[in-house]
């Protein structure tokens, strides 16, 4: 098991690699500099060479990639071009905002998805069947960008019944202690700032969880229709068991194994930044932070966040394998 | 294959049977497609003690007939008709809560391929203790006790280690043996195995069916063994069956069966089976053709098609529609117009050479 888990941190290391590689490279081949995004279009040739100079990108490109490695196994990704705090400081700000708001879209997305896609299966051919089928592919084929702003349109805009920007209301002092506005108003006893915080996390949670929500319901679906036709649910019911044990001890519990793959991949994605939902909301997460600094063409925060996130994605799946062998025996890794 | 020369089996053959069923049927029905009879009036019973073997072809209704008769068949789109009866109490259309009731207690069922037939992701220990505690008011620990004591004797060894592993990490052999315990927990009075050698290795199977054997000698639970082999007829049955397309055509005691076939389908099954004391290289007498999916009964005799004995009026409407099961002398019945005939020859004639 701790090898397993040694050998997947260590295939990490080329991997982040290769992605340093790529992004460096990548970033640099974009239209326009830092400088010309900071200074305007209108900049003199003089202003861009020292802004350059300044922030040592007029450094051949080799010497400045070495650099970034250098500080990067440190943990230091350099300052934002355009707030000029440090990167490090900035994601650890944005990342909670994420955090919540994918946990938060796959409660919902779990919460509604196993109950309707099992109910689905079991009255399998009915209308509730037929409309979960046509709803989950329809939650599949709408833009989530499109579901956004109809939502905010509608809930926040419209009928006003939910916020539709923003982390928390302005005008409530919260204090901060983990950045995670809902832990943070309960810990402290703000129970107003937390509440607002949850309210704000509702819309853009609810518009990030429809395609993890649609996954969920199509696969619990089709695997529960396929375990109620395996032998060893015909062997428990000739044991005469009762409905419920068979249905809890040998249908659910098997069905739900390719469901507990999809969930930790959903999760995975989720939280390494939506970033049409986040913009959509204004939401102050590590998505809009990258949508910004990509027009900002700020190098250090697109840098130290991109590679942050692939290690998050990483350990996210290494923990679903993980999980995936305390749910199924036959693949407990040794 | 050994056919004669068993001991003679401690079955009590008296008292009334454990199991009847009567003209059952099984008809299967899609919608948008014609109905299929997969099982057409079979009627057969079942002593105490007594080991009776439905034996046919793939496709025959022998496992279909053994689902139905555990009310383990889809209720929906199936139609099952006529009457099973176990201890004289009536099964076709009873509720669910009593089949529940009586599954796993008073009749259980032992099924042909014993990896997928258990749960991969539950311990064997509460595979097996789950029947226990269903049908008898016992503790945990007590049931986890009679698990161990089960497994003990369907020969597994070192069951309390065995208790908490899963399906994978036994043999075939194991896994069978933990189905069997599974189906002997509560003491059944009646036991189906439906193939339960198929998927072992020819080592591990006689094993199986030893166990088997000693268990209806033991209990006195009436068995009925599904099987296309006749091997484990010859090895375990007292009396046998044989189905051809959803109906019984010759039923028999096994040494009669074997001493002298009467349909041709069962001389041909018996011709069919390798010999190991035959000239090598000698050829095999495989039944030509193979079973039909509809159930050609309409027209006569469901097998002439393929039968070598046919003659016209087989395929033709004699006397009612079909060719009927009839007496054929003490405890035979036969549906052929044309059966193999013998000389009054003495007893003990191999079975298959009196076949060809």
């Amino acid at each position: 098991m701790l090898r397993f888990v040694v050998r997947r941190l260590l295939q990490l290391i080329p991997i982040l690699l290769g992605l340093s590689v790529l992004l460096f490279a990548w970033l640099r081949a974009l239209p326009g500099g830092p400088a010309q995004a900071a200074l305007g279009e209108r900049a003199t040739p003089e202003a861009i060479a020292r802004y350059n100079e300044l922030f040592g990108l007029d450094q051949p490109l080799f010497v400045q990639y070495l650099r970034f490695l250098g500080r990067a196994v440190q943990l230091d990704f350099g300052n934002s071009s355009r707030t000029g705090r440090p990167v490090t400081e900035e994601f650890l700000e944005r990342m909670p905002g994420t955090i919540e708001l994918t946990l938060f879209a796959m409660v919902f997305a779990i919460g509604v998805g196993i109950p309707l896609g099992y109910l689905a299966a079991r009255r399998h051919g009915s209308w509730l069947d037929s409309a979960s089928v046509i709803g989950s592919l329809l939650g599949v084929a709408i833009p989530v960008f499109f579901l956004a702003y109809l939502l905010r349109l509608l809930f926040a805009v419209e009928l006003g019944w939910l916020p539709g920007s923003g982390r928390q209301e302005v005008r409530i002092d919260a204090t901060r202690i983990t950045n995670f506005y809902v832990l943070d108003g309960l810990l402290t006893r703000e129970w107003d700032a937390a509440w607002d915080a949850f309210t704000h996390l509702v819309l853009p949670g609810i518009a990030l969880g429809t395609i993890p929500l649609a996954i969920i319901v199509r696969i619990t679906r089709a695997s529960v229709l396929d375990v109620v036709n395996e032998d060893y649910v015909r062997t428990a019911n000739a044991k005469g068991l009762a409905t419920a044990t068979v249905r809890r001890r040998h249908v659910i519990r098997n069905a739900l194994l390719p469901v507990a793959t999809t969930i930790g991949l959903q999760t995975g994605l989720l939280l390494s930044g939506a970033v049409l939902t986040e913009s959509v909301f204004a939401f102050g997460g590590v998505g809009s932070a990258i949508f910004d600094a990509i027009f900002a063409r700020d190098f250090a925060v697109l840098q130290g966040f991109i590679l942050i996130l692939a290690v998050v994605y990483v350990l996210v799946n290494l923990l679903v394998d993980i999980s995936y062998g305390l749910l199924d025996p036959r693949v407990r890794v040794r | 294959m050994i056919i004669e020369d068993l001991p003679p089996d401690a079955a009590d053959r008296s008292g009334r049977p454990v199991l009847e069923v009567d003209e059952l049927t099984v008809t299967f029905r899609r919608r948008g497609e014609q109905p299929t009879r997969a099982v057409d009036g079979v009627s057969f019973a079942v002593a105490p003690g007594e080991t009776v073997g439905l034996v046919g072809e793939s496709g025959c209704g022998k496992s279909v007939t053994s689902l139905a008769v555990m009310g383990l068949l889809p209720r929906r789109g199936v139609e099952v008709g006529g009457s099973v009866r176990l201890d004289g109490q009536e099964l076709v259309g009873a509720p669910d809560r009593t089949l529940r009731g009586l599954r796993g207690a008073d009749m259980a069922m032992v099924f042909q391929d014993p990896l997928s037939s258990l749960n991969p992701t539950v311990p064997i220990g509460t595979q097996v203790t789950e029947v226990l505690l269903e049908h008898r008011e016992l503790s945990r620990k007590d049931a986890t006790a009679q698990a161990t004591d089960l497994l003990d004797r369907v020969g597994i060894p070192d069951p309390a280690r065995r208790l908490k592993e899963y399906p994978h990490q036994l043999s075939g052999g194991m896994r069978q043996r933990a189905l069997i315990a599974m189906a002997l927990a509560c003491r059944p009075r009646l036991l189906i195995a439906d193939e339960p050698t198929t998927a072992l290795d020819v080592t591990i199977q006689a094993q199986i069916l030893e166990l088997l054997r000693e268990l209806v000698v033991d209990s006195g639970t009436a068995l009925v063994m599904i099987t296309h082999d006749l091997g484990v007829v010859a090895g375990l049955c007292d009396r046998v069956h044989v189905m051809y397309s959803g109906r019984i055509i010759e039923s028999a005691d096994r040494h009669e069966l074997f001493a002298r076939p009467r349909q041709p389908y069962t001389g041909g099954l018996l011709a069919s089976v390798p010999r190991l004391d035959g000239v090598r290289g000698a050829p095999l007498h495989p039944i030509r053709g193979s079973a039909r999916d509809v159930i050609p009964w309409a027209e006569g005799c469901a097998f002439a098609p393929r039968c070598d004995h046919a003659q016209d009026d087989c395929l033709t409407e004699v006397a009612g529609s079909t060719v009927p099961l009839e007496y054929d002398g003490p405890g035979r019945e036969l549906r052929c117009r044309h059966p193999l005939e013998y000389p009054r020859s003495p007893a003990g004639a191999t079975a298959a050479g009196a076949a060809r």
